[in-house]
C-alpha cells in the first residue's frame, strides 16, 4: 500500500513538473522571421498579355471631323482645332495643377508645385524649363516669359493620345519633334517627325499609358521617382496592381482620379492621409476625395476577418496592402548624390557606368546612383500637411536636410501611420547663406553643368533665376525626401500579415504611440511575471521533493 | 475501507475541467500573442485566443447562474479560521504526515485556504482579465461606452498583469491538487466526485 502510494507520488510529481515546464512562460523565446511579401505569382513577363484591343466606345470618331483633316505644323494648331468644338477646355486645363505647376497650401501657405519647390533628383526646373516642360501640359515653355494665359498653349495631345506615338522631347520645351531627330541624343537612332494628324484623329481618353508617359518617368526616367508608379503598370498582373490587372479590373488611372472640368483628383501636395467616412457614391460630389481606398472600399472592408478593422485608427490601408514598392519589372532609385558628379575620364569625355544589374550607377552628368527593387517602405505619422523646404528657407549644413517633412503623430486624430519611399541624396547649397542651392542643369548656354560640367558657373545662372542670393561658396548636403506610396496596391493574399509588425523589431519598430502586442512591450513586466512564476514552480517542486523523500523515510 | 463521500457534482466537474482546459489554452495563446514565443502563428494565436475567450465567457455565465440557483457560492465565502493551521500543515505537517486539518464535506468542500485563493481569483484576477480583455476585443467601439480615449496600452497592461497572475495561481493551484491525503485523491474526487477519506 504504502509503496504504491509512493510510486504514485513520484509519477504525479514528474507529471505536474513535465506540464508546468511546458507552460507558455518557459518557453524559449523565439525570433519569428517572417520573409518579405514575395510575389505570390512569377513576375510579369516584359509585356503581359493584354485585353483584345477595345474600339473605342465614343459617341465621336475624331477621324470624320473635318477640322481634323489636314496636316499640322505644330502642336498649337492641334489644340486651336480641338478649342473650336471643346470650346471651353483650354480654359479648364489652364486652372489646373497639371497647367500651372503651382499650388498654395492652405495650411502651411506654402508656395508649392513643382514650379516651386525643391527635390533631391534633378532639384528644380528654374532655368530648365526646356528640359521640364516636356511633361507640362503645354508648348513652348522655355523661361519666365512663358504666357500662360494663351489657350493654344495648352496641349491636349500629352493626356489625350492614343496611339503611343506622340512624344513630347526633353529640350523641346513640351513640344514634339516636328523633324526628324535624332533621339536619344547621340544614339544614332533618329525619330520621323510627329503625325500630328493621324494623333489628332485618334484622340481618346486618358489612359494607364497616357498618365503613365509623364508619371512613370518622374525623376529622370522609368520607375526613378516615385518606387509605386513605373512602365509595368501599363500592362501589370494581379500580383503587381490588384486594380490595374490587366486581365482583371483593368482600371485606367481615371477610375480612382476621377476628374472633372479637366480638374484631376487626388494630389500628393493635399493628400487625404485619413479618411473617416464610408464609401462615397460615385458621381456625388460633396467635396470628398474620390480617390481613396475608402470612396470605394468603405471604413469596414475586411468581413473575414474583422479584427483588422480595428486597425483602421492608426492605419493607412496602404501600410498594410502594399508591402513592398518597385514589385514591377524595374528598381527604382534609392539615392543620388550629386557631389561625385561631373568626374570625366582622361579625354574630357562623360563617364557612364553600370552596376550588375545593368542600371547607370555613375553618370558624369548626375553622380552616384542606389537602386532598389520589391523595397519594404519606411513608415511615418501623417496628417496629411507637408512642409517644404523651399528657395530660400535655412539649412544647417550639418544635419540631414528634410526636403520635406510629412506632419502629424500619434496623438493627431488626423494621423495614420502610412508607408513612404524616402530618397537619400547630396546636393549643393550655400555655405554661407545657408540655404539650398539650385544650378543651370540642360539647355541653353555654357553655363548648363550637362555641358560644362562646372558647378560654380552652374549654380550662379540657377541662384539668378530665383531671388534667393547666392554667396557663390557651395559644398554638397545630405537631403532626404519622402514620398507617399499609394500604388501598386497588392491582392489580399499579398498584404501584410499580423506578424510581419506584430513581433519584436516588426515593421513598425521605432514608430512612436503604438501599444504593439507581440512587440516585448514591458520588459520589466514579463521579467517581474516569469521570475514570479518560476519561483512558484521551484518552490512547489522543491516541496513536493520533500514529501516524496518524506514519504519514503516514514514507509 | 475507507469512506468515500460525494463531494463535486456532475456540471461542477464539467466546469472545473473545461474551464481548466480553457485557461490553459488561453494562457498558451495568450502569451504568444504577447510575443514570448511562437507557436500558432500571430494570426491564429489571435483567433483561437478570441474564440477561447468567448467560450470561457460562456461557461461562465452557466457556472455564475448554477452557483447562485444551487447555494455552492457559500463555498467561497472567506474564513479565517483554520488558515494558520493550514498553514503550518502545508510547512512542515504535510511532510510528517500529520493529520490534514481540515475534513472535506459536501458542504464545505473548500479548506480555508482555497478559499481564500479562490475567492482572490474571481474577485480580482477574473475581472482583471475579463474587463481587459473585453476592452481588448471592443477596443475601437469603446467611445460607446464613453471609454474612448483609453488607450490600449493600458488595457494590454492589465491583461498582461492578470495573465501572470493566473499563471502563478496555475502553478500553485496544479501542485496543492496533489497534495490531498494521497497524491491524486484530489485529483481523482475531481474526475468522479468522490472523495475517499481515511
Ligand atoms: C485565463 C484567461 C486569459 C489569459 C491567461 C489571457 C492572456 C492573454 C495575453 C498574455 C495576451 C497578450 C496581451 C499583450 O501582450 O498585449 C492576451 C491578449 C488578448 N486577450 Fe486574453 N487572456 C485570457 C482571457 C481572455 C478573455 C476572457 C478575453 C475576452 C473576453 C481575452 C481577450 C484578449 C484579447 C482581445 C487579446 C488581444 C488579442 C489581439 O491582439 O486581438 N482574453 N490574452
Amino acid at each position: 500500500m504504502m509503496n504504491a502510494t509512493r510510486l504514485k507520488m513520484g509519477y504525479v510529481l514528474f507529471l505536474v513538473g513535465g506540464l508546468l515546464l511546458s507552460v507558455p512562460g518557459f518557453a524559449t523565446v523565439e525570433k519569428s522571421s517572417t520573409s518579405a511579401a514575395a510575389p505570390a505569382a512569377s513576375i510579369a513577363p516584359a509585356a503581359a498579355p493584354q485585353k483584345a484591343e477595345q474600339k473605342s466606345k465614343s459617341t465621336a470618331d475624331h477621324s470624320k471631323f473635318e477640322e481634323l483633316k489636314r496636316n499640322f505644323r505644330n502642336g498649337p494648331e492641334v489644340t486651336k482645332a480641338c478649342l473650336k468644338c471643346h470650346t471651353e477646355a483650354g480654359k479648364q486645363v489652364q486652372h489646373t495643377k497639371h497647367w500651372t505647376w503651382e499650388y498654395v497650401n492652405p495650411v502651411t501657405k506654402q508656395k508649392l508645385g513643382k514650379k516651386h519647390v525643391i527635390n533631391n533628383f534633378c532639384t528644380s526646373v528654374k532655368t530648365n524649363q526646356t528640359f521640364c516642360s516636356a511633361c507640362h501640359v503645354g508648348y513652348g515653355w522655355s523661361d519666365d516669359s512663358f504666357d500662360f494665359s494663351k489657350e493654344a498653349n495648352v496641349d491636349c495631345l500629352a493626356c489625350h493620345d492614343t496611339t503611343g506615338k506622340y512624344k513630347k522631347i526633353p529640350g523641346l520645351s513640351g513640344h514634339p519633334n516636328y523633324k526628324t531627330m535624332e533621339w536619344p541624343p547621340h544614339s544614332g537612332r533618329f525619330r520621323e517627325p510627329t503625325d500630328l494628324k493621324k494623333i489628332a484623329q485618334n484622340v481618346g481618353k486618358t489612359s494607364r499609358a497616357s498618365c503613365g508617359a509623364c508619371h512613370f518617368y518622374g525623376g529622370g526616367g522609368d520607375a526613378v521617382k516615385h518606387g509605386d508608379l513605373d512602365s509595368s503598370l501599363k500592362t501589370p498582373e494581379r500580383y503587381l496592381d490588384v486594380h490595374m490587372d490587366a486581365e482583371g479590373l483593368n482600371f485606367s488611372c481615371g477610375e480612382c482620379h476621377l476628374s472633372d472640368a479637366h480638374k484631376v483628383t487626388g494630389s500628393r501636395y493635399a493628400p487625404t492621409a485619413a479618411e473617416k467616412k464610408g464609401a462615397l457614391l460615385r458621381g456625388k460630389d460633396d467635396g470628398r476625395n474620390p480617390t481613396t481606398c475608402r470612396a470605394c472600399h468603405g471604413d469596414a472592408p475586411h468581413t473575414e476577418y474583422a479584427k483588422l478593422n480595428d486597425h483602421t485608427d492608426k492605419l493607412a490601408c496602404q501600410t498594410c496592402h502594399i508591402p513592398e514598392f518597385a514589385r514591377g519589372r524595374l528598381p527604382t532609385k534609392m539615392t543620388w548624390d550629386w557631389s561625385t558628379a561631373g568626374r570625366l575620364d582622361e579625354k574630357g569625355h562623360r563617364i557612364q557606368a553600370k552596376n550588375s544589374g545593368g542600371q547607370v550607377a555613375y553618370d558624369s552628368k548626375k553622380g552616384d546612383f542606389t537602386y532598389e527593387r520589391y523595397v519594404k517602405p519606411e513608415y511615418v505619422w501623417f496628417n496629411g500637411d507637408i512642409k517644404y523646404t523651399l528657395f530660400g528657407d535655412r539649412v544647417d549644413g550639418s544635419d540631414r536636410v528634410k526636403i520635406n517633412e510629412f506632419m502629424g503623430g500619434p496623438d493627431d486624430p488626423n494621423s495614420r501611420i502610412w508607408p513612404v519611399k524616402v530618397f537619400r541624396g547630396k546636393q549643393p547649397y550655400d555655405v554661407e547663406n545657408k540655404t539650398l542651392a539650385v544650378f543651370h542643369t540642360a539647355g541653353k548656354g555654357d553655363a548648363a553643368f550637362w555641358g560644362n560640367y562646372n558647378w560654380d558657373k552652374a549654380l550662379k545662372v540657377g541662384m539668378a533665376s530665383t531671388a534667393v542670393a547666392f554667396s557663390g561658396k557651395y559644398d554638397f548636403v545630405e537631403t532626404e525626401m519622402s514620398w507617399p506610396i499609394t500604388h501598386m496596391v497588392a491582392p489580399k493574399e499579398d498584404a501584410l500579415s499580423c506578424v510581419q509588425c506584430h513581433k519584436e523589431n516588426g515593421r513598425l519598430e521605432g514608430l512612436k504611440g503604438i501599444y504593439m502586442p507581440g512587440n516585448n512591450n514591458w520588459p520589466i513586466i514579463d521579467f517581474l511575471g516569469y521570475s514570479v512564476a518560476l519561483l512558484a514552480l521551484i518552490g512547489v517542486l522543491i516541496h513536493g521533493g520533500i514529501r516524496y523523500l518524506t514519504s519514503r523515510k516514514g514507509g | 475501507m475507507s469512506e468515500r463521500i460525494y463531494i463535486f457534482k456532475r456540471f461542477e466537474r464539467f466546469w472545473h475541467w473545461s474551464q481548466a482546459a480553457l485557461i490553459m489554452f488561453l494562457m498558451l495563446t495568450g502569451f504568444e500573442i504577447h510575443g514570448s514565443y511562437r507557436l500558432f502563428g500571430f494570426e491564429n494565436a489571435v483567433s483561437y485566443h478570441t474564440f477561447a475567450a468567448w467560450t470561457l465567457v460562456s461557461l461562465w455565465v452557466f457556472a455564475v447562474f448554477w452557483h447562485f440557483t444551487t447555494g455552492e457560492w457559500k463555498q467561497y465565502i472567506p474564513t479565517m479560521e483554520k488558515v494558520d493551521a493550514m498553514f503550518k500543515y502545508y510547512v512542515t505537517g504535510i511532510f510528517t504526515n500529520a493529520p490534514h486539518p481540515f475534513r472535506q464535506t459536501t458542504l464545505t468542500k473548500h479548506n480555508p485556504l482555497q478559499r481564500l485563493a479562490y475567492l482572490f481569483v474571481f474577485v480580482v484576477v477574473n475581472p482583471v482579465i475579463w474587463f481587459s480583455g473585453w476592452a481588448y476585443l471592443f477596443y475601437n467601439e469603446l467611445s460607446v461606452v464613453g471609454l474612448g480615449g483609453l488607450p490600449l496600452s493600458w488595457i494590454a497592461f492589465f491583461h498582461v498583469v492578470g495573465a501572470f497572475m493566473m499563471l502563478i495561481f496555475f502553478i500553485a493551484h496544479v501542485y496543492l491538487a496533489t497534495a490531498g491525503h494521497t497524491p491524486t485523491a484530489h485529483i481523482k474526487a475531481m474526475v468522479t466526485g468522490w472523495e475517499e477519506a481515511d
